[in-house]
Formats: C-alpha cells, structure tokens, sequence
C-alpha cells in the first residue's frame, strides 16, 4: 500500500470524525443549556432526576455508555438493530454525555454572577427572561470560555472511542491498516490529524476569546 | 400639601429569629430628600431593599402614589399575619416609580456606558430609541461624562462608574430615587464628585432617600433626617435639629463617633 492510498483511505476516515464531532457539539451545547435550567428547575423531582443523569454521565466510562446505548435496545427492549444505528447511538452516547459535562460548566458560570447584576436589572424592571438573555448570558459566556475550550479539545480526541463500536473513524481506521500492513505510520498520520485539528480547534477559540475582551 | 411619593407603614422585616426592621414608619414626600444615618446594622439599607421590592417585607404596607404595592392581612386565628403584594402587571406598574443607586453601582460590564443608560427606557417602557438616546447624551453631560458614552465601565473610575449608575436610573424618570450608600466604596476625592451631582438634583427637586454615612452631606443636602439603629427610627427630624441638638442619647452617642 504506497502511502498516498493509505492516505486516501484515511481521510474517509477523518471526515467521518469531524462529523461526529461538529454533531456533538451542535447537539451539546444547546441541551447542556437546557439541562442547567432542568437542574435549577424548582420540581424537586425534575431537578433531581437531572442530578441523577449528570451523575451517571460523569460517572461512568464514556466507551461503556456507547456501548449501551447501542446494544440497549436489543438486549433490554429486545429491538433489532440495523446498521444504520450505530451513528444514532454514537450521536445520542456523545451529545448525553458532553451535555452533562457542559451544563455542569454553564451552571459554573451562572452561579459566578455577582447578584448585583440581577438586582440592577430588576430594578430597572426586566423581566426575568431579558435579564437571563440580555444581561448574564452575554458575561457567562465570556467567563467560560477557556472551560468550553477544554472540553471541546478532549471531545476531538474522545472521537476516537466510537472505535468501540468499529465505526470507521481516523482511530479505528489506523488501527486496522496498521495491522494488516504491519506499518507504524498509520497511528503517526492519526497523530497528526488529531494535533491538527486541536490546533484550529485553539485558534478558533483564541479568537472568540479575544472578541469579547473589550469588557471586564 | 406637597404629595406623597411613597408611604410605608408599620414595615417588620427579619432574617430567621434576628428582627431587622421594627414597626418603621417612613413618609417621603414630592420634592422631598430623606437621609437615613445610622450604624451598620441598624437596618436602613434593608428599609431601602424593602422599599425597592429586593427583599420582602414580613408585616406593614407599601404604597407608591396611590398605587398599593404590599398589604398585611391577619389570618383567621387573629394572630398571625401574611403579607400581599400586588399582581404580577401592577407591580411593573408601580417599580416604574422608583430608581435604585447602588453601593457597588452594579453597572452592565458588556454593554457600553450609554447602552447602560438607555437600554432601560428602550427595553423595558418600549420608548423611542432615538429620544431616548437623546436625552441619554444629555444626562451624561448633565453627569460630566459627554465623552464617556461609547466607553465601557471597566475603563472608569469607581466615581465616573456611579454618576452612569445615576444616570442609568435617572433615565427611567422615576418619581423617587433610591440610594444606598452611594460613596461608601469611592475614596474621598472621588466621593466628592458623586456628592457634587445628588446635590444637583437635590436643587432640581428631585425626590431622593439617601442612606449615607457622610454626615455633612447628609446635614446640607437633606430636607429630613432619619437616624435608626437596632431596627428602629430612634431620631427623626429637620437636619439641624437632629445634628445640631439631637434629643436621644444613642443620636448623640453616634453623632459624637463622627467629630472625634
């Protein structure tokens, strides 16, 4: 295999990672938020089941949670399962996961508003929505960045754990030409890839960052 | 006879088991600048959260113009009591009366010094952005901060940072402006300039309780004084009486503090 086919196939690969990547993210992020006012509900019921959930997430391997919920349905509900639902749960396993992870930072950035900031704006009579929209999210957002940007760097190289289910990502995809070509330079050409897309993932970040530092 | 702005009546307020306010009577008139002095803890800024609906009260009632914003009401066993403020609508209606300067004037970091003074008028009384931009700039000037309007608060000093807050609540054209200790967190040459502007608006006319601990302010700016301490208004009166010949001892007690 010269190395120009070995990199062909492997890109099929890396764009089958990115999806899974851009996918999580759209997924996450909004239903992080959702899961912090969930949390915050004042259902005692609905806030503790959300508590379980954040702590199951955290809690437990994220490679085992793929695996559940992929071969849930079968075992549990006794469904079968067609091929075209390994990227389902893969997507499902991912966004549940990153969620709670996410929620838990917004929460962190939530709860850092001084209350001074609510009780201006009450105040001047905003409704509680407003103030949510207009006058903390917009500084929460900056407070958490740099914690947003760690996790979407971890969650580029947790990609690789749909491995688990043999989706044909860049990892799994490195793995199996590696053996079969008894070569090292797959995993070197995933490395790079990996380190690469981290790279942008920084700079992108970097940028967001520095667009809101006209306020402290 | 000069209308009542805002007229609160027998307030109690406590925290768990610790009494902060204590059957207090307050009465602020049109036109009128109330200073309430006092210790720390004695309870006057609560009477100024309660007013501003940032705490609730425990027992007594709040009326703005002829608005009734909290009522008491005894239970049937004719001893206990609970307390009613007004729907949901009424109670915008009635925070349209009063503004709030705060300590640590809690200005909007991310919004620019003028989108802190008109966001209020445009987003919440749904005014005409343009007017309402207008008369921003003039309350910036009228504040000495005409070139500060496209700036943002961090870049402002503590002082310049609470003439916006000022302004910020101005902007609303409340019947009655709230401040609590407004210079406690300037140094003294910035207080200066904070002190400068209330005392404009006091020549104006403008409705204002002012809980302060400068106490020659407060003695030159007000029209009646309220000393309080340990939840009650121990002294109450025309600011050279109560400074100059304060009839309660705990007055003269804590006046005295103040010259030594």
């Amino acid at each position: 295999m010269t190395f120009s086919t070995m990199l062909r196939t492997m890109s099929s690969g890396m764009l089958r990672t990115l999806l899974l990547f851009i996918l999580t993210l759209a997924g996450s992020i909004p239903l992080g938020m959702i899961v912090v006012f969930l949390k915050k509900s004042k259902i005692r019921p609905i806030s503790w089941l959300t508590k379980i959930y954040i702590a199951i997430m955290r809690g437990t391997p994220l490679m085992l949670q793929l695996l559940v919920w992929y071969f849930g349905p079968y075992y549990v509900l006794g469904m079968k399962i067609t091929s075209g639902y390994k990227f389902i749960a893969l997507l499902i396993g991912f966004i549940m996961n990153y969620a709670a992870y996410f929620a838990e930072i917004y929460r962190s950035g939530i709860e850092s508003m001084p209350v001074g900031q609510y009780e201006a704006a009450e105040i001047l009579g905003y409704s509680r929505i407003r103030t949510f929209f207009k006058i903390i999210l917009p500084q929460v957002v900056k407070r958490i960045l740099p914690a947003v940007t760690n996790e979407v760097i971890t969650l580029v190289k947790d990609t690789s754990l749909a491995s688990a289910l043999a989706y044909q990502e860049v990892f799994s995809l490195a793995k199996q030409i590696s053996a079969s070509q008894t070569s090292f330079l797959p995993f070197v050409v995933a490395g790079v890839f990996y380190f690469v897309a981290n790279y942008v993932v920084a700079i992108v970040m970097g940028r967001i960052e520095k667009s809101m530092q006209y306020y402290k | 006879m000069e209308k009542t702005v805002l007229r609160m009546t027998n307030i109690e307020k406590h925290f768990d088991d610790l009494e902060v306010l204590k059957d207090i009577n307050l009465t602020v008139n049109n036109g009128e600048v109330v200073s309430i002095i006092g210790p720390s803890g004695s309870g006057k800024s609560t009477l100024l959260r309660c007013a501003t609906f940032l705490e609730k009260i425990d027992g007594g009632e709040i009326v703005y113009l002829d608005k009734t914003a909290a009522k008491t009401r005894v239970l049937s066993d004719g001893v206990r009591k609970k307390v009613e403020y007004a729907g949901k609508s009424e109670m915008k209606e009635i925070k349209k009366c009063f503004g709030l300067v705060f300590q640590q004037f809690n200005l909007f970091p991310h919004l620019s010094v003028l989108r802190n003074v008109m966001d209020g008028p445009v987003e919440v009384l749904k005014r005409n952005r343009k007017e309402v931009e207008q008369e921003a700039r003039e309350l910036l000037d009228k504040m000495g901060l005409a070139d500060k309007a496209d700036t943002y608060p961090c870049n402002l000093s503590g002082g310049q940072q609470q003439r916006v807050a000022i302004a910020r609540a101005l902007a609303m054209k409340p019947e009655v402006l709230f401040f609590d200790e407004p210079t406690s967190a300037l140094d003294p040459e910035l207080t200066i300039e904070v002190l400068k502007i209330i005392r404009k608006l006091a020549e104006e006319k403008m409705t204002m309780v002012i809980v302060t601990h400068e106490m020659s302010f407060a003695e030159g700016v007000s029209n009646r004084v309220i000393f309080m301490d340990g939840g009650v208004i121990v002294e109450e009166g025309d600011p050279k009486e109560v400074f100059g010949n304060p009839k309660q001892e705990r007055t003269k007690q804590f006046l005295k503090s103040y010259t030594e």
